[in-house]
């Protein structure tokens, strides 16, 4: 017996007696997918608020401490025999 | 926005319906071929039908034209492989066996139900289940022997579970 052959046997074999369907198995999937986009919704907005807090507070920092401005110097050596 | 939302859930709950009326009893077949349970007491089938319909719809919006009964098959079988895995190839529990592929390893079933009753080709088989070309070539020949078997008695069913293909 060919591979072919022996290919539509085992096929043939499968086909035979599908299930039935239960009637409540799109709604459970429908159910558990919108909790999953829910969910995936909710982190999307908690990010987004974590970004534009973190915007905000180092917008703030850098206005109040102004890193850019050169600090005034503590190591000029004093002036002696004036 | 509210209002939109709400009708954008509606339409895709529709389309995602009709969808599963369309598509749902094949795949429940190829899920219970996969599972080897008997056709009217597959728990286990209906489960993992179910995880992989959830990942579509939470997707739905996101195919873009992709097929969604083809992006469904692909996460059940995914799923089922990895259940498999994480039991080493065997279950905790012994489910009655049922089905065609009853005597068969979990892996046999699933290269013999994308092979054969999902008409996956050998090469795209080989690349969803990481394995070498010829190696899904030799389980498929192997698992169709065992099917064919004139006599299937439960002894050499038994006795498979650690032989090394010749």
């Amino acid at each position: 017996m060919n591979r072919s052959n022996r290919e539509e046997r085992v096929r043939r074999l499968m086909v035979t007696g599908p299930p039935a369907l239960p009637p409540d198995l799109a709604a459970e999937a429908v159910r558990r997918g919108a909790r999953v986009l829910r969910r995936r919704t909710y982190a999307r907005r908690v990010m987004w608020l974590l970004l534009c807090a973190a915007t905000v507070a180092f917008t703030v920092w850098a206005l109040t401490a102004r890193p850019w401005v050169e600090p005034p110097s503590g190591t000029t050596p004093p002036l002696t025999g004036w | 926005m509210r209002p939109r939302h709400a009708c954008d859930d509606v339409r895709r709950a529709q389309e995602f319906r009709a969808y599963v009326a369309g598509a749902g009893g094949r795949l429940l077949h190829t899920a219970t071929l996969l599972t080897a349970e008997p056709r009217d007491a597959n728990p286990r089938a209906q489960r993992l039908l179910t995880l992989a319909l959830a990942r579509t719809y939470a997707c739905w919006d996101r195919l873009h034209g992709e097929d969604p009964y083809d992006h469904t098959r692909r996460y059940l079988m995914i799923r089922f492989a990895l259940s498999t895995l994480r039991y080493g190839g065997r279950l905790p529990f012994r489910p009655p066996p049922g089905g065609p592929l009853a005597g068969l390893s979990p892996q046999e079933r699933l290269i013999l139900v994308m092979r054969l009753h999902e008409g996956i080709g050998e090469d795209q088989t080989a690349a969803l289940l990481g394995l070498p070309t010829e190696r899904v070539r030799a389980v498929q020949n192997r698992a169709m022997a065992v099917v064919l078997r004139p006599a299937p008695g439960p002894a050499p069913a038994l006795g498979r579970a650690g032989t090394v293909p010749s």
